[in-house]
């Protein structure tokens, strides 16, 4: 099985906004809610960098780990995703995340931030695969029908990467040997407790 | 014709000779432009400053937050360090009142109930400690089912019936904490008078308030240990409630970090408090002969005052010019 994961080639993203698009439109995700975001880097400053950032999909996922009602599981491509019938909307899941994937679709009116939405790989929720109720609550499963995550399919120069670990990580290392530098693999030590060495 | 070929020649094979020499000094200067060189650096930006923070395009602030790796540190507080800690804190305490409850027994009135009362606490004190009181028992069992819930709840329940319970226990538990936070308030304004320490409580403790021993030390309307448990609930409870008003309220003024700080004193004081709690319970029950009626009828046998509040006894008996037993008993 693979193990799923993102790379975002820091020295690729141009800032376009086009992963962000392009998730919001798939899964056609609330207003508020950005399951994926691009956060610029000493914007303006020489040695500026760009990162689209959403979930990593964690190794030992410290959302799942603090989750009061126990809502996450994994599957077995590794892809982190939680059930919205089980979430209650607590918030524990967001201070957790290193990566401030969690939100919820009210905030703050006394603390019932309603069911919380994050990426889901593409990969839909637990309900059957394709079903029209999987579709309103996580949006469309591209990973059920062999596709890839949109925002990474459609990456213009394609700096955002989506695959199995292994197989992104060596495109990553060939085009950092041919092009002579690289920035490395944001968010991995974090998220998966390794690094790709360059 | 052939002098003026021979002339281009010539320069040409100049500009060769310039070229050949330049050429190799000048070239590196292109190959050394590395792109990265000055790039923001991952590792470099988390060691300074524990979180990574740029600019975002979207409305949402918050966002521009790229990395912050600290929750893992949290997580380890709420799913390790927080357990050990309440569970000790509450299950320790529990056995310890259970010990002394077999060795000690309850605190007996010694003279008997004489049948005459005295008023102890009017209608407006003891509405205002049992909304208190019913706040807090659910706030505890609501709180403690955020903590203990997955290991303990869950698996009885099955994941749904456990959500919908942990939903409602949610609801609850925002709600609720505004009659709570009301209640510790109108406590700390109510009986600051009575609870402000002084030399009367250093006897007491030194005859081990009466608790430990068979002595009856002389206290006025609330002794030692009364005052500790108003302090307890005017400190603790105040420290719940602010930071309960944090996590309920996200990011009004509040960062991940404070929220995660808010977390850990909120949990913290909680577990405390309750354990605490267990032994005010203990006392006003089974703990001692006599006492629960002052919180539930208002009213205590004159008896009962005169053995573990005399000073207060005294105190009434002269303000209200008359003697205690004018107040009749039904």
């Amino acid at each position: 099985m693979a193990r799923m994961k993102f790379l975002c080639d820091a020295d690729r993203c141009i800032e376009c906004n086009a992963c962000v698009t392009a998730c919001k439109n798939e899964h056609e995700v609330p207003w508020g809610i950005n399951r994926r975001r691009v956060v610029t880097l000493s914007d303006g400053k020489p040695g500026e960098r760009s990162i689209s950032m959403a979930c990593m999909h964690c190794t030992d996922a410290p959302c799942a780990a603090v989750c009061p009602a126990n809502c996450f599981y994994t599957t077995a491509d590794a892809v982190v995703l939680h059930s919205k019938d089980l979430c209650i909307g607590c918030g524990y899941c967001f201070y957790a995340c290193p990566f401030g994937a969690p939100q919820y679709p009210k905030v703050g009116n006394f603390g019932s931030r309603g069911k919380m939405d994050k990426c889901t790989y593409c990969a839909g929720g637990p309900e059957p695969d394709g079903s029209k109720a999987q579709y309103e609550k996580y949006g469309a499963n591209r990973l059920a029908e062999g596709k890839l995550p949109l925002c990474a399919e459609m990456c213009s120069t394609k700096s955002l990467l989506a695959g199995d670990g292994e197989v992104i990580a060596q495109i990553y290392k060939e085009r950092v040997s041919r092009r002579g530098y690289g920035s490395g693999a944001w968010g991995w030590q974090t998220a998966y407790g390794e690094t790709i060495a360059t | 014709m052939a002098r003026f070929f021979a002339r281009i020649r010539m320069i040409a094979a100049a500009f060769g000779l310039l070229i050949v020499i330049i050429g190799p000094a000048s070239s590196p200067v292109f190959a050394q432009v590395d792109p990265n060189a000055s790039a923001v650096q991952e590792k470099q930006l988390l060691d300074k400053l524990k979180t990574i923070q740029g600019l975002g395009t979207i409305p949402d602030t918050k966002s521009y937050v790229l990395e912050h790796p600290a929750g893992r540190d949290w997580q380890y507080f709420h799913n390790v360090t927080l357990r050990w800690i309440a569970a000790i804190a509450i299950l320790g305490f529990l056995a310890v009142l259970v010990i002394f409850y077999l060795v000690r027994g309850s605190v007996k009135l010694e003279s008997g109930f004489s049948g005459r009362k005295i008023v102890r606490f009017n209608w407006f004190e003891r509405a205002v400690h049992w909304m208190t009181a019913v706040c807090f028992i659910i706030l505890g069992f609501t709180g403690l089912n955020i903590t203990f819930g997955r290991p303990l709840l869950l698996p009885l329940l099955g994941a749904e019936q456990f959500t919908a319970w942990s939903e409602w226990a949610k609801y609850a538990h925002n709600y609720l904490s505004f009659p709570f936070t009301i209640g510790v308030v109108l406590i700390a304004l109510m009986w600051i008078a009575g609870n402000i320490p002084n030399s009367t409580d250093i006897e007491w403790l030194k005859q081990g308030g009466g608790i430990v021993g068979d002595r009856h030390p002389a206290a006025d309307r609330f002794n030692a240990g009364q005052k500790l448990v108003y302090w307890v609930v005017v400190i603790g409870g105040g420290l719940v409630a602010i930071t309960g008003y944090m996590l309920m309220f996200p990011f009004y003024g509040t960062t991940i970090d404070n929220m995660q700080n808010a977390q850990m004193v909120h949990g913290v004081t909680a577990a405390l408090f309750i354990a605490f709690m267990l032994g005010h319970i203990y006392i006003g029950t089974i703990g001692m002969e006599g006492a629960f009626e002052a919180m539930g009828e208002g009213t205590v046998d004159v008896n009962w005052a005169k053995e573990h509040h005399s000073l207060w006894l005294e105190k009434e008996t002269e303000r209200t010019g008359r003697p205690a037993s004018a107040i009749p008993a039904e």
